[in-house]
């Protein structure tokens, strides 16, 4: 096991959104504040800082995580995906994202970023979802604006035009 | 009067998704900051009362990247404190000026490199604090012998005042019942998911601010935040991000950070960045008023009631702090609800307990006064032997008396409230869910239906809260009314349009709706139209109401919005008349060209005459200003300044809604299940039919949470007890039921528009509503306190609770706000009494003796200051004890009296030991008795009394080996001597 300097910084290499980027952490530093602060990648919110509210949700290594419960140093090497991956590309929207703009499935769009990662790993795995178990992967979010209900709609029309094979909804 | 126009835009998607969906919005916290920006951090009080005697930032200073500490006395050397709402002797400071009157409440600002570095040196600020007894009860604070929280007002009461109208006392005697109910209502907040943030800078030259927050408005608060800074409105520039995470009135607690922050940028000379975490949110940024409020109705024999009388005593916390009581009197003109009541009499008190102070929250008001008003009206229902919703609609308004004026001055718009609720029951099935409740209940189950009906304000008038001032003390400040709203419109030199609004959305689509009614008088294509939102005091139209709240935006900003659109497309027709050879009234705006009516294959593109004045000013018409910029303020002449006899519009628009639910409560549980819930509204013309939806869902699911979770809970030691949100539950997708919402539209004939504000009526209604099925499921009258939880309502539902099975472990005793420990035990030790005696007051020996021992000070004589890590259970923590010796006996017995001070929690006790010579040595006993408070308390007694045998039993192991080794075998009955 690597033991680590505690006050001085360390390179942290990641692959992130498909890119491999590097940069500088000390052993405490937070995932979150390495993602938004060192990497810049600041799709990634912070809601809790205690692994509630699921604002901070991302994929390490394909399986979704909260990054404000781990330290930058523990994803050394890891893949990361970010809220920032999702779309096909710039200027374009996911099915998923679409959907969520055509149901108002957002309203403040703080908690959207990690709503948006566990629905999209959700229907990536499991493209007959339906409602329950939608719900029950939204239950680890916290969402104060939409009431739930508008966001289970759009991971519903989404996982029907996944299926479907529109790609570009 | 305005004209209602119709500039729905039912389906169109939001401008503002794109970027929030991909993870490229810009909140405070992801925005660059200025170079050499510092990072704060907040010491905050472990007590909920006491002085403060000393704060010691040497250590903190010297940790290398801090660059600044800020105390109490900084912030009395650098500002003034912030306004107070009442006449009152009562001092309100960003942070603690010589006493806390809070947990949580900000003692010392520490400036540093980063985060990470300003949150070590907190624990390197030494604070002495002497605590006071706590005020937790808003009742009891009013008490002769309460202990006042601000010593220049010799009470805890902050304002009293009596109002009446019409003939209450009359009423009450003539009729033919009374009715009364007494509700306590609790705190809570709509907690946003984003917390606050501020990003301050100093320039000493101009001696001005500029920050940056999350501010939400409104920014009457502005002028409340120059004056504390000490400088003219004109030297603070206050700014918002473009994208907020929500608010939902909480960020305008915000404002004393600001104060804060500004100053700590100063004294550290570098601009300064604060990021909130949630434990700081949840404990000290604002939390919504709890209220005891007594109400008595006067009520025929038919239920009609014929007046009302209000005692509330509004528990605002810590300190009376702007906006406040704006809490108690927002909702002035309608405490008379829904109903034609026609006298009235409210005695209102505000009271200051060791609290957060409170502020703005979804609902505002709204949610404590119909929780009592609509239960009031269910009793009436009970004691009469009438049905519910019979005394609903026998009281309702009657729809052809709009507008109508309430008892206490508030114009009731529009509305048409027996439609309302006729066409609910009839679309929501009402008829079905009375079947559905008598065939749950024949089969033993406890199903209930419960109704509410609210009248739900918005655009609040600036001057209802001086209201709370007498008439005298208005007629000497003079007089406060309106809200004026402001928008600005420009036109570029290519022709293309842009809008600045004064709402400071968050997150409600404002830029869509604008982008919308702005294309839609210009005749242009909406998505070419930029709104912009972030706010800007230096250099937007603005005026005291700007600001997100009160559900302003869809009638008050849209308004202004619209008043700016319609005069530029005027002065943009009399220019394109010229060059079409047509009257400017004839001037059609369509598909981004411009045409005389009827010709229009004669057309100009809009972008030419819209650009005309920059390019070629010479040939606009005679007389005419330009077409660039047009800003328009409009401010609802309905909205006046309280009556002389306390008459106050205090609202300009009034929506109606009328709820009802099926609610069934499992018996084995305690749990509550919303079966069926129908939320009929009426918020005038419907702007944007998907935002008003969200807008439903959202206060609906804030509402479950006040029902049924969420509560900001005080121990009685005045501790916080719910600090995170595993404490502080807020509802998933799983406790969120989907209501069945509902329509009809009686336009607003006050508003440019014709809409209402929508976004608060379900924090009001729902509530009381699920409260009354729970009643009507109970079958009992009890007094329901929110939230319902099963540990709530196991006691109403009756039956025996099982016993638990025979030897299972005794239940654990019940979280409370402090725990007890007591225990004794002795020890023998390898050296003389005298020995010992010199050991135990020796600073260096105790510090090697003490567990977890970081430094021992001896700060008088015979008054020792250690500094200790100290681990219970899962809750370790970084804790300064204070121990002082008393009633000295050399060598053989002293009195130690300590106090344990730390983030997670607090402590305080005496210990007794005795040193009686014995065989080889001494003879050590002790005896104690401590009282745990904090975060520390709720890790549960059995695991406090060991951890206090381990610390107490190390202590004595090393003790015995400083004095050369205790003698083996008798170390042991440390562990076996407690009692
Ligand atoms: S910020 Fe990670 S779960 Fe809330
Ligand atoms: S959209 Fe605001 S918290 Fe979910």
């Amino acid at each position: 096991m690597t033991t680590l300097a505690a006050t001085e910084t360390h390179t942290v290499r990641v692959r992130l959104n498909g890119r491999a980027v590097e940069g500088r952490a000390t052993p405490r530093m937070l995932l979150t504040d390495f993602l938004r602060h060192e990497l810049h990648a600041t799709g990634t919110h912070v809601g809790c800082e205690h692994g509630v509210c699921g604002a901070c949700t991302i994929r390490i290594d394909g399986a979704l995580a909260r990054s404000c419960l781990a330290y930058a140093v523990q994803v050394d090497g890891a893949t990361i995906e970010t809220v920032e991956s999702l779309a096909p590309e710039r200027g374009r929207l996911s099915v998923l994202q679409t959907a969520f703009q055509r149901h108002h499935a957002l309203q403040c769009g703080f908690c959207t970023a990690g709503i948006l990662m566990s629905l999209d790993t959700l229907l990536g795995a499991e493209p007959d979802a339906g409602e329950d178990r939608i719900r029950e992967v939204l239950a680890g979010h916290l969402c104060r604006c939409t009431g739930y209900q508008p966001i289970i709609r759009a991971a519903l029309d989404a996982a029907a035009r996944l299926r479907e094979g529109d790609a570009d909804a | 009067m305005l004209d209602a126009c119709d500039h729905r835009s039912e389906d169109t998607l939001r401008v503002e998704d794109p970027p929030l969906l991909t993870g490229a919005g810009a909140f405070i916290d992801d925005l660059g900051t200025p170079p050499g920006t510092l990072h704060a951090a907040i010491l905050r009080a472990p007590h909920a009362h006491a002085l403060i005697e000393g704060i010691d930032v040497g250590e903190a200073l010297t940790l290398p990247g801090v660059s600044a500490v800020l105390t109490g006395d900084d912030v009395r050397r650098l500002s003034r404190p912030l306004m107070v709402g009442v006449k009152a002797p009562i001092e309100a400071w960003p942070l603690a000026v010589g006493k806390v009157r809070y947990a949580g409440e900000p003692v010392a600002v520490v400036v540093a490199e980063s985060r990470y570095v300003a949150e070590d040196a907190l624990d390197l600020i030494h604070v002495s604090y002497r605590r006071l007894p706590p005020v937790m009860d808003p009742e009891r604070a009013l008490a002769d012998d309460a202990p006042a929280l601000h010593e220049r007002l010799d009470s805890n009461l902050a304002s009293e005042r009596h109002f009446r109208y019409g003939d209450p006392e009359a009423a009450f005697a003539r009729a033919a019942h009374e009715v009364a109910i007494t509700v306590r209502y609790p705190r809570n907040a709509v907690t946003p998911i984003e917390t606050y943030g501020v990003v301050a800078q100093y320039d000493p030259h101009e001696d001005a601010y500029d920050v940056l927050a999350n501010f939400q408005g409104p920014f009457s608060i502005h002028a409340v935040l120059s004056r504390a800074l000490d400088v003219p409105g004109n030297r603070l520039r206050l700014r918002t991000p473009p994208d907020s995470g929500g608010s939902f009135g909480i960020k305008q607690g915000v404002f004393p950070y600001i104060v804060l922050m500004a100053l700590a940028a100063r004294v550290a000379g570098a601009p300064v960045k604060w990021i909130e975490d949630r434990l700081e949110h949840l404990t000290a940024s604002v939390s919504a008023t709890n209220r005891v409020a007594t109400l008595r109705a006067a009520v025929e024999a038919d239920g009609r009631v014929t007046a009302l009388d209000l005692d509330q005593i509004e528990d605002v916390g810590a300190c009376l702090r702007a906006p406040e009581p704006a809490t108690l009197y927002r909702m002035h003109g309608n405490y008379t609800g829904a109903y034609a009541i026609p006298n009235l009499a409210i005695r209102n008190r505000l009271v200051m307990t060791n609290k957060t102070p409170t502020g703005l929250n979804r609902g505002f008001g709204g949610p404590q006064m119909y929780f009592a008003l609509e239960r009031l009206m269910r009793r009436i229902a009970l004691e009469l032997g009438l049905d519910p919703l019979d005394v609903i609609r026998r009281n309702l308004i009657p729809a052809d008396a709009f507008p109508y004026t309430t008892a206490s001055g508030a114009q009731y718009d529009s509305g048409d409230y027996q439609t309302a609720v006729a066409t609910a029951l009839e679309d929501g099935g009402y008829a079905a869910l009375l079947e559905r409740r008598e065939a749950a209940r024949a089969e033993g189950r406890l199903y209930g239906i419960g109704l509410a009906a609210v009248v739900e304000p918005s655009v609040s008038n600036m001057g209802y809260l001086s209201t709370a001032l007498t008439p005298e003390e208005r007629a000497k400040a003079g007089p406060k009314n309106g809200a004026q709203a402001a928008a600005t419109i420009d036109l570029d030199p290519t022709g293309a349009v842009s809008v600045q609004l004064d709402s400071v959305p968050q997150g409600q689509g404002h830029r869509t709706v604008a982008a919308r009614l702005v294309a839609d008088i210009l005749g242009i294509d909406p998505n070419t139209v930029r709104v912009i939102a972030e706010f800007d005091t230096a250099k937007d139209a603005w005026s005291i109401a700007a600001g997100n709240y009160s559900s302003r935006f869809a009638a008050a900003s849209v308004g202004a919005v619209k008043i700016a659109a319609e005069r530029l497309r005027d002065r943009l027709a009399r220019i394109a008349a010229t060059q079409l050879n047509a009257p400017a009234e004839a001037v059609v705006f369509e598909d981004g060209r411009i045409f005389a009516e009827g010709n229009p294959d004669n057309a100009v593109p809009f972008a030419r005459v819209a650009s005309a004045s920059h390019w070629a000013p010479g040939t606009l018409p005679d007389g005419m200003a330009e077409a660039i910029r047009e800003t328009a303020f409009w401010t609802p002449p309905e909205l006046a300044a309280p009556t002389p006899e306390d008459g106050i519009n205090s609202s300009l628009c009034h929506a109606f809604i009328f709820d009802f639910c099926g609610i069934e409560i499992d018996r084995t549980t305690g749990q509550v299940h919303v079966d069926r819930y129908v939320t009929m509204h009426d918020c005038g013309r419907v702007l944007h039919a998907g935002m008003v939806e969200g807008q439903i869902r959202g206060a609906y699911a804030n509402a479950i949470g006040a029902t049924f979770y969420e509560e900001y809970a005080y121990g009685d030691d005045g501790a916080f007890l719910a600090g995170t949100f595993a404490d502080y539950p807020v509802p998933t997708a799983m406790e969120v039921s989907d209501p069945l919402i509902l329509h009809i539209e009686t336009p607003s004939p006050v508003t440019p528009t014709g809409a209402k504000g929508v976004g608060e009526g379900n924090c009001m209604s729902t509530p009381v509503c699920l409260a009354n099925g729970v009643a009507d499921a109970l079958g009992s009258e009890a007094d329901l306190v929110l939230p319902l939880s099963p540990a709530r309502l196991m006691p109403l539902i009756g039956g025996e609770e099982p016993q638990p099975p025979a030897g299972a472990a005794p239940r654990p005793e019940p979280a409370s706000g402090g725990r007890t420990l007591t225990g004794s035990g002795s020890a023998q030790v390898a050296a003389s009494p005298q020995d010992v005696w010199e050991m135990l007051l020796d600073p260096q020996t105790l510090k090697s003796i003490i567990p977890g021992c970081h430094a021992v000070e001896e700060v008088a004589p015979h008054i020792f200051r250690a500094d200790v890590t100290l681990g219970v259970g899962p809750v370790k923590g970084r804790y300064i004890a204070r121990v002082a010796l008393r009633d000295l006996d050399p060598p053989n017995s002293v009195l130690l009296e300590g106090e344990v001070n730390g983030a997670l929690g607090t402590g305080g006790g005496t210990g007794h030991v005795t040193l009686t010579p014995a065989e080889g040595g001494t003879t050590l006993a002790y005896r104690y008795e401590a009282e745990v408070g904090g975060k520390v308390a709720s890790v549960g007694g059995r695991l406090l009394d060991g951890a206090a045998k381990i610390v107490i039993g190390q202590f004595f192991e090393a003790l015995g080996r400083q004095a050369g080794g205790a003698k083996p075998g008798l170390l042991a009955r440390l562990f076996g001597g407690r009692s």
